[in-house]
C-alpha cells in the first residue's frame, strides 16, 4: 500500500471516531449535548495531534525510538509547577486564578526549563544529546520527588486540588483554554514549518546533518522549544499522559516505515486522534466514567513499551 | 587548498592534537595515518567542523572554516565519519538524494536527480538503490554513504576510515572509486586510513600523527621508508618495492 494510501486511511479512521464520538447515543437534548461534546472532542484533537508532533521530533532529535518528551522530565516540571503554586500561595489560588494568566504561566515556565536544560549542557562542549537526556531523567525524578514531598505536607483539601491537575481526564477539560492553547499550538506549527525540512536530515544523525549543511546546535534547540510548547499546552489541558507519545510515533513508524516526516508526523496525529477518542469513547459507554482514560492509555502503552524494549533488545 | 595551522584540540586536560600544522593539496589523495589514539580522527573532524577547535585555524581556499555559511559550506567540503549506524529506514537512492540537500533543502528538480542517478551509477549500486540500507552488507552499506557524498559534489571530500570493517576486496573497490574521482572529478580527497599499504598504494601525500603532534609529512615517496615508519609506529618495517608500488612487510 502506497504511503498515501495509508495516509487517507487513518485519517478516514480519525473522522470515524470523531463522528462516533460526538454522534454515538446523542439523545433527545441534542441541542444540549452537542457543543459539549464537540468541545470536548476539540480539546483531544488537539492534546493528541501535539502530543504525537512533539514526540515523532523528539524521537527524530535522539534518534531513538523509546524515549518521549515527559522523559526528561516535562511532565513532571507540570506537576511540580502545580503543587508548587498550591503550596505556597495556598489552594485557593489556583483555583481563584485567572484561568488564562495560569496557562500562559505554565507554559512559559516549561519553555524557559528547556531551554535552560538546552543551554546549561550544550553550552559546555563535548556533551551530546544523551547526556542531555541523562540530566533530564534525573531532573524528572527530581521535580517529581520534590512534588512528593510538598504533597505529603499541604492540607488533604488543597491536595486534592493538586490532584485533579496532576491526572489526564478529558471529563474535566479546562475548556477556557480551548482557543488560547489552540493559538498557541497554531504559533507553534507555524515556526515548526519553517524547520520541517530539516526533521528529515535530522533522522540521520548529528553528524550527517552538520555535513549536509544544517546548523545543528540552532536547530535543535529551536525544535526542542517547539516541543516543550506543545507539551506545555497538552499537559495544560488534560494533565499528563506519560505512554501516548511513544504508542503513536512507534505506530506511525511501524505503518509508515519510512523516516519521511510528512508522512510520520500526520500519520502519528490521526493514530493518536484515533486511539484518544475511541479510548474516552470506551471510558463514557461502556466503563461508565469508573475510570480515566490515562489509565486505559498507560495500560496499553505500558505492555507496548514492555514489547518493543523486548523487541529491539538488540536492535539498538 | 586547505591551510590547517597550529591546531589543537584537549579533552579532560589531555592534548589529544597538539599544535599540528598541515597543507591539503587541491586535486590529490592525502592520508592520515598513525597509531590509534595519534589523533587522527579528532583532526578530520575540526578540520571538518565537526567538532569545534581549542586553538589554531583551519583556511578553505584562504577563508576561516567556521566563519563560512553552513549550506555554502555543506556545497564545497563533505565529510564521512566512521560509525554510520542508522536507525531509520531509507532506502539507498533516498540516502544518495540527502546528498543534495544542500542545494535543493529538499526539492529534487530534474538537474539532481540526473546528478543521483550518475552517482548511483558511479558506485555500481544500480541493482541495490531501491534495498533498505539496513539489508546491506557493510561494504555496499559504504558505497551507498560513498555516493552519497558524490551526490553532494564538493571539492573536498573528508573521509574517517573509509575502509573500516571492509574486507580486502571491498577495500579496494573503495580506494579505486576515491582514485578515480581525484584523478577524473578533480576533488581532493582526504582520508584517515589503518592499512599502511592501502596508503602507499593510492595516496600522493601522507600526514604522519603521533601523541597529537605532526612528526613526519610528505609525498608518497618520501613517507615510505624504513625509518619514517619505525618512528611514527614504534615498530620495524620492511619497505619492498614490488610492481612499483611500496609495499611494506611488518607481519613478522
Amino acid at each position: 500500500m502506497g504511503y498515501n494510501k495509508k495516509l487517507v486511511l487513518l485519517l478516514s479512521l480519525s473522522v470515524l471516531s470523531i463522528v462516533l464520538f460526538v454522534f454515538w447515543d446523542i439523545g433527545e437534548y441534542w441541542d444540549y449535548a452537542l457543543p459539549r461534546r464537540l468541545e470536548k472532542a476539540w480539546a483531544i484533537v488537539m492534546t493528541g495531534a501535539a502530543i504525537a508532533t512533539s514526540t515523532v521530533i523528539f524521537q527524530t532529535i535522539t534518534n531513538n525510538r523509546i524515549l518521549t518528551p515527559s522523559l526528561i522530565g516535562f511532565d513532571s516540571l507540570y506537576v511540580l509547577l502545580q503543587t508548587a503554586i498550591v503550596f505556597f500561595l495556598g489552594g485557593g489560588t489556583l483555583v481563584m486564578m485567572n484561568n488564562q494568566f495560569h496557562f500562559l504561566l505554565s507554559v512559559g515556565l516549561m519553555v524557559v526549563f528547556a531551554l535552560l536544560l538546552f543551554l546549561f549542557i550544550f553550552k559546555r562542549e563535548g556533551k551530546n544529546i544523551y547526556f542531555l537526556l541523562l540530566i533530564g531523567i534525573i531532573l524528572g525524578t527530581f521535580f517529581s520527588s520534590i512534588s512528593d514531598f510538598l504533597q505529603v505536607l499541604i492540607d488533604p483539601n488543597e491536595f486534592l486540588i493538586v490532584q485533579d491537575a496532576m491526572f489526564a481526564s478529558f471529563n474535566n477539560t479546562n475548556t477556557e483554554l480551548l482557543l488560547l492553547g489552540g493559538v498557541l499550538l497554531l504559533c507553534a506549527t507555524l515556526y515548526l514549518l519553517r524547520y520541517a525540512k530539516y526533521l528529515d536530515v535530522l533522522s540521520l544523525g548529528k553528524e550527517e546533518a552538520v555535513n549536509l549543511g544544517v546548523d545543528y546546535d540552532g536547530v535543535v534547540k529551536r525544535l526542542l522549544g517547539i516541543i516543550a510548547v506543545y507539551v506545555a499546552v497538552a499537559t495544560a489541558l488534560v494533565g499528563p499522559i506519560t505512554f501516548l507519545g511513544l504508542i503513536v510515533a512507534n505506530v506511525a513508524h511501524e505503518v509508515f516505515k519510512t523516516y519521511r516526516h510528512n508522512y510520520l508526523i500526520p500519520g502519528a496525529i490521526f493514530v493518536s486522534i484515533f486511539s484518544l477518542l475511541t479510548g474516552q469513547w470506551f471510558v463514557e459507554h461502556i466503563f461508565t466514567f469508573s475510570t480515566t482514560i490515562s489509565v486505559i492509555i498507560n495500560f496499553i502503552g505500558g505492555i507496548y513499551f514492555i514489547y518493543l524494549l523486548i523487541k529491539e533488545n538488540d536492535a539498538w | 587548498m586547505v591551510n590547517v595551522n597550529n591546531v589543537s584540540k584537549t579533552y579532560q586536560e589531555v592534548k589529544v592534537v597538539d599544535g599540528v600544522s598541515v597543507h591539503i593539496k587541491k586535486g590529490k589523495i592525502t592520508s592520515f595515518i598513525g597509531s590509534n589514539g595519534a589523533g587522527k580522527s579528532t583532526l578530520l573532524s575540526m578540520v571538518s567542523r565537526l567538532i569545534p577547535k581549542d586553538e589554531g585555524s583551519v583556511l578553505l581556499d584562504g577563508e576561516e572554516i567556521t566563519s563560512y555559511d553552513n549550506r555554502e559550506l555543506a556545497k564545497r567540503l563533505s565529510v564521512l565519519k566512521q560509525s554510520n549506524n542508522i536507525k531509520v529506514r531509507i532506502t539507498v537512492r533516498e540516502l544518495v538524494s540527502f546528498g543534495r540537500f544542500p542545494y535543493t533543502q529538499g526539492k529534487l528538480k530534474d538537474e539532481d536527480k540526473k546528478l543521483i542517478d550518475e552517482s548511483i551509477h558511479y558506485m555500481n549500486l544500480e541493482a541495490f538503490e531501491d534495498r533498505f540500507l539496513d539489508e546491506l552488507s557493510g561494504g555496499q552499506k559504504q558505497r551507498a554513504y560513498i555516493a552519497m557524498v558524490i551526490a553532494q559534489d564538493t571539492d573536498y571530500i573528508l573521509l574517517d576510515e573509509p575502509l573500516n570493517n571492509l574486507d580486502m576486496k571491498h577495500s579496494k573497490q573503495i580506494m579505486k572509486a576515491l582514485r578515480r574521482m581525484v584523478d577524473e572529478l578533480g576533488k581532493t580527497v582526504v582520508i584517515v586510513i589503518h592499512d599502511i599499504n592501502f596508503a602507499s598504494c593510492y595516496s600522493d601525500h601522507i600526514v604522519a600523527l603521533k601523541d597529537g603532534k605532526c612528526v613526519y609529512e610528505g609525498t608518497t615517496e618520501e613517507m615510505i621508508s624504513n625509518d619514517v615508519l619505525r618512528e611514527v609506529y614504534d615498530m620495524e618495517f620492511n619497505v619492498c618495492k614490488i610492481d612499483g608500488n611500496r609495499i611494506c612487510v611488518f607481519f613478522t
